[in-house]
């Protein structure tokens, strides 16, 4: 037998065990919330998702080099190339009133002409121009409805779950006669309502989608803070003396608000989709205000003969679909990793 | 008798025939059918610088005892004194004063501590709180009793996850101790910890009662550990105070007889040795429905007819020995 003397250096253990670096980034948020970001970033759905959102973002913000503005004042009322109701196809000639020529276009093109490239719609309105614009809208409204009802969500919430009983029956009660209500009907209705009361832009439909669209942020927020409330930390935090709404505020919003983001995150391709679908049925915005919604219901009258005129739905609707597509990628991915049963697989 | 040299030392705190009932709710009005009576009617007492065990099993109602003394959890009635003061009384800001003199230690170390919040943070916490010292100073005593429960500097940057349940408790212990308290309540400090570790945590505290003149109430229900920490022990049974008096009597001349079918469940590491076990009959009963007379009657090897209608008062049989029991009265 041979006798084994502890040399004591520790470098075959220190190989054998691989010392993890833990960055700064990881300590902040912990190593659950760390995982789900870096596994939003390994998944190939998410990769997808990322590239399609960060494509728009790029084009929304290159939007007057893309598409310059006839008046840049104005930059989302949609040139019209004459009235005539007929839509003419890709690639045609701009003959009245053309803004300025795009600067990438002549390298590309090698000329001067510019053109409809996407054709024109009903009432000679350009689709590219509807399409490239139409992104803008679309993170505009987005993103101010779901900041605006997460906000919401989140107070309401909070407040219910802070002060529980009748309160909390109340609130919560009034959150179940919002969810009874079917969100786009209702949205439609309010919209309509509002837009003789304070014009038409995009003001009436952003109030009614955020009026019914708070509720599930509430009710999340409300179940997580409840489980939050009754850790030991928050009890030993009451035991210090620290003040309600400190307690509040920095030991369980913060561990409770982590799935109600993640929610809020998602629901931009939603809010898209109800926004383009108010507009498709011409309440909130005026005529040739540069929407997807917008631009595909010039389309309606056409629908018969569409084999001909496709191109006035298949673009902004592509667009549009594109748009979704890539928030839902990111979703689903985002659902994947945040099952437990996914832990260690990504 | 007890030789117990803090046998009339001063009272530090006294509880008085502490209640708490939580209601139970029911039906589509939620009204309160029925109400579980997890405290009723405890009195004990605990003198400067000693440590009280507090045991029983799950469910008896120590926890609630605990937390109901520091307000946690608001008491159905009763009375708890700390230093002639009534606890129960205090206005809030009178309430965030006496706090920094009565501090918790939880039982589980892994949800005693924010996630998200560095453990320096999680322990300056309260010196922030109470406004003690300038922002350096508070660094200066929350590393010294980092240091004190045998974490390093750079520990206080980490996070709760970075820590064993070992070294979590011992920050836990810190943070309770950051205010120098004079009074600490410890729920089951070492029950979630390994064996291995248990003794460690024991000893800390230990330690920082003598620096620090502490006083305990330790909530357990381990009886080997109660005996390795206490001065005096308090059993409890279904929100009752069955018996309580020091170490020594209590382990020797168990007077109660729920006192002595717990003592004769220590496991002895001598497989030779023939024992007298007392096997109790039967589970705990409900508390939301306890029985009448004495709560232990259904299951006392020993119990009279007296047992099954009158209660037995917690009275001092002997001197600084407490128990409720009609057969040693």
């Amino acid at each position: 037998m041979t006798e084994v003397v502890p040399s004591g250096d520790n470098t075959l253990l220190a190989d054998a065990v691989a010392m993890r670096k833990v960055g700064r980034l990881e300590r902040f948020l912990g190593p659950e919330n760390y995982r789900v970001l870096v596994g939003l970033f390994k998944t190939p759905a998410s990769i997808v998702g990322f590239a399609l959102i960060v494509l728009f973002v790029a084009i929304a913000f290159l939007a007057p080099w893309i598409a310059p503005p006839l008046n840049p004042n104005d930059p989302y009322k949609i040139p019209r190339d004459g009235f005539s109701a007929e839509p003419r196809p890709m690639g045609s000639e701009w003959r009245v009133r053309p803004p300025d020529l795009p600067v990438w276009w002549k390298p590309i093109m090698k000329t001067d002409q510019w053109v409809h490239i996407l054709g024109t719609s009903q009432g000679q309105y350009d689709v590219f121009y509807g399409v490239i614009w139409g992104v803008r809208t679309a993170f505009k409204t987005g993103l101010i409805v779901v900041l605006s009802t997460f906000l919401i969500g989140v107070v309401i919430g909070s407040v219910s779950a802070y002060y529980g009983g009748l309160v909390d029956n109340i609130i919560m009660r009034i959150v179940d006669v919002f969810l009874t209500l079917p969100f786009l009907l209702a949205a439609m209705i309010l919209a309509a309502v509002l837009t003789p009361k304070i014009g038409r832009s995009l003001v009436p439909s952003i109030l009614a989608l955020i009026a019914f669209g708070w509720m599930s942020y509430a009710r999340i927020i409300r179940g997580d803070i409840l489980s939050t409330k009754e850790r030991d930390y928050v009890m030993a935090a009451r035991v210090i003396g620290v003040r309600d709404s400190r307690i509040l505020f920095r030991h369980i919003l913060p561990n409770a608000i982590f799935p109600t983001l993640v929610l809020a995150s998602l629901a931009i391709g939603d809010v898209t989709l109800s926004f383009a679908a108010l507009s498709f049925l011409g309440i909130g915005t005026e005529m040739g205000y540069a929407d997807w919604g917008q631009v595909l219901s010039f389309a309606r009258n056409w629908i018969i003969s569409l084999d001909q005129y496709w191109y006035i739905v298949i673009w902004p609707g592509l667009t549009l679909v594109l748009f979704v597509m890539g928030w839902n990628l990111l979703g689903d991915a985002l659902r994947d990793i945040l099952d437990p049963r996914m832990r260690g697989k990504t | 008798m007890p030789t117990n040299n803090n046998q009339n030392g001063e009272v530090l705190v006294k509880v008085n025939n502490l209640v708490k009932y939580f209601p139970v709710r029911a039906g589509l009005f939620q009204r309160v059918v029925n109400h579980v009576k997890a405290v009723d009617d405890v009195s004990f007492f605990v003198r400067k610088g000693e440590t009280l065990g507090l045991v029983g099993e799950s469910g008896c109602g120590k926890t609630t005892v605990g937390r109901t003394m520091l307000r946690l959890i608001e008491p159905t009635s009763g009375a708890v004194t700390f230093e002639g003061r009534d606890v129960f009384s205090m206005k809030p800001r009178e309430l965030k004063v006496a706090r920094r003199d009565m501090q918790i230690i939880f039982q589980d170390p892994y949800a005693s501590l924010d996630p998200r919040v560095p453990i320096g943070e999680s322990v300056m916490e309260g010196l922030h709180i109470h406004r003690i010292g300038t922002p350096k100073e508070r660094m200066d005593i929350m590393l010294e009793t980092l240091k004190k429960v045998g974490l390093e500097t750079y520990h206080s940057r980490r996070y709760p996850h970075e820590f064993s349940g070992g070294q979590r408790q011992r920050i836990g212990i810190a943070r309770a101790l950051a205010l120098r308290p004079r009074f600490i309540i410890c729920d089951e400090p070492v029950s979630a910890l390994d064996v291995s570790i248990q003794s460690q945590v024991l000893n800390i505290l230990k330690d920082l009662q003598a620096e620090f003149g502490l006083t305990y109430l330790f909530i357990a229900h381990n009886l080997s550990v109660v005996e390795h920490v206490s001065n005096r022990v308090a059993v409890m049974y279904l929100g009752k105070m069955v018996e309580m008096t020091s170490r020594e009597e209590l382990f020797r001349n168990p007077l109660h007889p729920y006192t002595q079918a717990l003592m004769s469940a220590i496991p002895v590491p001598n497989p030779r040795l023939k024992r007298q076990r007392t096997i109790l009959k039967g589970d705990v009963p409900s508390p939301l429905n306890p029985p009448k007379g004495c709560r232990f009657h259904p299951r006392c090897p020993v119990a009279i007819e007296r047992c099954a209608h009158e209660e037995p008062p917690f009275v001092e049989v002997s001197p600084d020995h407490w128990a409720a029991c009609h057969l040693v009265q």
